[in-house]
């Protein structure tokens, strides 16, 4: 679909305000179908606003830039017509939606991607097959099935359900913000072994982190330093490595 | 919706198509409320002479009294001496004279709940003189009911069939005195339900309004009558979930409930009246009471109401605990959008020792809508060791609309455990944006929202009637957000 030398997601140049305040400073950044990106950086750095703006979340003001996505506007299209043409968000606070089945949510975004491909809505029993069969990988309780969205979750329960969710969308571009903050071990574990599976030549991901630790288990291809809103930084996994070792002010000292 | 149900509807539905009889009877009295109106809407019944009495009685105490306005509503006075007590059948020839005369809006909402096309008409009021034939469905359905022995009929003719349950039992939950509307409604009630399920008797199916097919046009002052006697069930479902339009503005209606020992009464209601158009205009007051009285030991009485409509909602189903162990729940769901005002609650009075009660209320918010929660929890010093839950929540949708609450709590028994919990939140721009962000359509989002808000009542309600309920409630707060 998408010539090879066309990038899935290219960012140009992109300013963003939230309430006045300068967050995002001339970002560029381009992701290939096929990559995985890993988008580091300190604190306030504007990671979590890259992502929120990326899945078109109200609130930002995009002043300069342009983001194109399997080559068209992507800053043109409304969150949900993002998510259907297959743009996933992976939340660092999934909200809690009571009295709403997971379940119940997750067929509605399925049927409305579906819907935008002009398929017919998912068959119930066959739906119920494909997440069982996630779950297992997400190691995720039968019980989980007639709770409410993110209701009474723990802090991992709810990163590996935003997996879960990723894993029966199969989107095409998949931005995980933090997902991998708040995980013991363990769980870090299971949540890379998610993001793997999805890995194919047709797909991107890019994984909004904090520190190096998920991507020993999910290896980049390109690894980002973002500071005071632009790429101050940029290199393979070794970078993260680095960045560990000598703190972020090593990149921040730089960048200055 | 379950298939036998979806056939059952198709089956009434077809019913509509032909054998419409008309029958116009001119006998309209004249505008006015005096003893003679009462002795003629009796006589025009045949009722027995305690039934005049009855109505006479109400009327003179009606007569002493004031319209109550301590409600969180507001509306102007209404004039009495201005309505007509009496009309059979209403002929509506001042409605619509087809479809194209009615409101588009209106038409279009019928569309969004699937309403079969020749339902319309009759819910919309065009005059056609709809008083259709009994239909096979219904039929059968009084067959099976004939069967296990339980009474469902129209109250007028359950007047002459079981005047003696009727002399027992009428007015003794909801005495004539009681209050303005429900004495007015005393005085002049046109026509309603009746049943009665024998000791020890399953209802065998739901009992619905719809079914009560030769009762239709008795909005106005409609009277209700359910005695379940000891050990028996009963399911009672009234109200329809399109919406509704009816001449009258005014509508006072009574609902008495009556759980002899171990009964079980489960009555839901899905209340769709016409709220009136954009701006608040032409919509019905509501003005309805309700009132159940577990009598006998370990009785069960649940109110489950889902209220979208009307311009005013003034209504407190409620439950009188007297047998000891007995238990009164209310569940319900009151929305508000435009210009509508609701002010609706319950009021549970615990008498026997050991009774148990359970809120929960839902208030939903939007547009201009005033919503309000009003509630009454009494323990009596007879009532030891006696329970009640309340839980009262508020969601607002938008900047325009407002949620009140007035619980009022009074204990005079110091063994009791009385517990409540209340909350206003607003649709949490986090909420929707999750949703969107899984490329689920806004409108959907809100109503997926809501309906998760709602879902401990919806739950209470019968099957069918849940399906129906949520999608009333996202017709009737379409728009609301956005």
């Amino acid at each position: 679909m998408t010539a090879s030398r066309t990038p899935l997601l290219a960012i140009n140049d992109l300013h963003v305000t939230v309430e006045g305040k300068q967050i995002l400073n001339g970002l560029t950044l381009q992701v290939g179908a096929g990559e995985v990106h890993a988008i580091m950086g300190p604190n306030g750095s504007g990671k979590s606003t890259l992502a929120h703006v990326l899945a078109g979340r109200p609130g930002y003001e995009i002043t300069a830039g342009t983001v194109s996505y399997e080559g068209r506007d992507l800053l043109a299209l409304a969150p949900e017509e993002r998510a259907r043409q297959g743009v996933f968000l992976g939340f660092q606070y999934p909200v809690e939606i009571p009295g709403v089945n997971n379940v119940y949510l997750l067929k509605a975004a399925v049927n409305a991607v579906r819907k935008q491909r002009g398929l017919p809505e998912v068959d119930a029993f066959e739906f119920l097959g494909l997440v069982r069969e996630k779950m297992r990988l997400m190691h995720i309780e039968d019980s989980f099935l007639s709770r409410g969205v993110n209701e009474g979750f723990s802090g991992g329960e709810k990163k590996r359900n935003e997996v879960l969710q990723m894993l029966v969308l199969e989107p095409r571009l998949a931005i995980l913000d933090e997902t991998d903050s708040g995980l013991d071990i363990d769980a870090l574990k299971v949540v890379a072994a998610g993001v793997n599976s999805l890995r194919s030549p047709e797909r991107a991901c890019v994984l909004v982190t904090h520190y190096q630790r998920l991507l020993e288990y999910v290896v980049p291809d390109i690894v980002h330093v973002l500071v005071r809103g632009r790429i101050a930084k940029r290199g393979d996994r070794t970078l993260a490595l680095e960045l560990e070792r000598r703190g972020y002010d090593w990149v921040t000292g730089e960048a200055a | 919706m379950s298939e036998n149900a979806r056939q059952l509807e198709t089956l009434i539905g077809r019913g509509y198509q032909h054998g419409f009889v008309t029958e116009i009877d001119s006998d309209t009295v004249a505008p006015g409320l005096d003893e003679d109106v009462v002795r003629l809407i009796s006589r025009k019944k045949q009722e027995p002479a305690f039934l005049t009495e009855w109505r006479l009685k109400a009327l003179r105490h009606w007569l002493t009294m004031r319209e109550p306005h301590w409600a969180h509503v507001k509306f102007t006075p209404i004039d009495y001496q201005s309505i007509s007590y009496y009309s059979a059948p209403k002929s509506r020839k001042d409605g619509p004279k087809s479809l194209a005369e009615v409101d588009p809006k209106l038409l279009e909402t019928y569309e969004k709940l699937g309403v079969p096309l020749h339902e319309r008409a009759r819910l919309a009021g065009v005059a056609v003189d709809a008083v259709f034939d009994s239909v096979s469905v219904a039929t059968t359905f009084r067959e099976r009911l004939a069967a296990a022995g339980v009474v469902f009929s129209p109250f007028s003719e359950a007047v002459h069939t079981h005047p003696e349950l009727i002399e027992q039992y009428l007015g003794s939950v909801v005495p004539y005195t009681d209050n303005f509307f429900a004495t007015l409604n005393s005085a002049v009630f046109s026509d309603g339900s009746f049943v009665y399920v024998p000791k020890g008797v399953r209802c065998p199916m739901e009992l619905s309004t719809y079914f009560r097919i030769n009762a239709l046009n008795t909005g106005q002052f409609e009277r209700t009558l359910i005695i379940a006697d000891a050990g028996s069930y009963v399911s009672y479902l009234e109200g329809c979930s399109a919406p509704q339009r009816d001449e009258n503005q005014l509508h006072a209606a009574v609902v008495e409930l009556i759980a002899l020992d171990d009964a079980y009464i489960k009555y839901s209601t899905v209340q769709n009246w016409y709220p009136g158009d954009a701006n608040g205009r032409g919509g019905i007051y509501n003005f309805v009471t309700k009132r159940g009285e577990c009598r006998g030991r370990h009785a069960h009485i649940s109110w489950t109401q889902v209220e979208t409509g009307s311009a005013i909602t003034w209504k407190y189903p409620s439950c009188v605990l007297r047998g000891e162990g007995s238990i009164g729940e209310f569940y319900s769901v009151a929305t508000v959008n435009h210009h509508q005002q609701a002010d609706t609650g319950t009021k549970m009075i615990h008498i026997g020792p050991n009774t148990r009660s359970t809120i929960i209320s839902k208030g939903i918010s939007a547009g201009h809508g005033q919503n309000t929660y009003r509630g009454l929890v009494k323990i009596l010093p007879s009532a030891h060791a006696a329970r009640n839950f309340t839980q009262c929540d508020s969601l607002l949708m938008g900047a325009q609309c407002g949620a009140h609450t007035f619980p009022y709590v009074e204990v005079k028994n110091p063994s009791a455990t009385v517990e409540h919990e209340a909350s206003t939140s607003k649709i949490s721009e986090d909420q929707l944006f999750y949703c969107l962000a899984r490329g689920i359509a806004q409108e959907d989002a809100v109503n997926m929202i809501v309906s998760g808000f709602c879902k401990s009542v919806f739950k209470e309600l019968p099957m069918e009637f849940a399906v129906e309920a949520q999608n009333l409630l996202a017709v009737s707060l379409e728009g609301a957000v956005g």
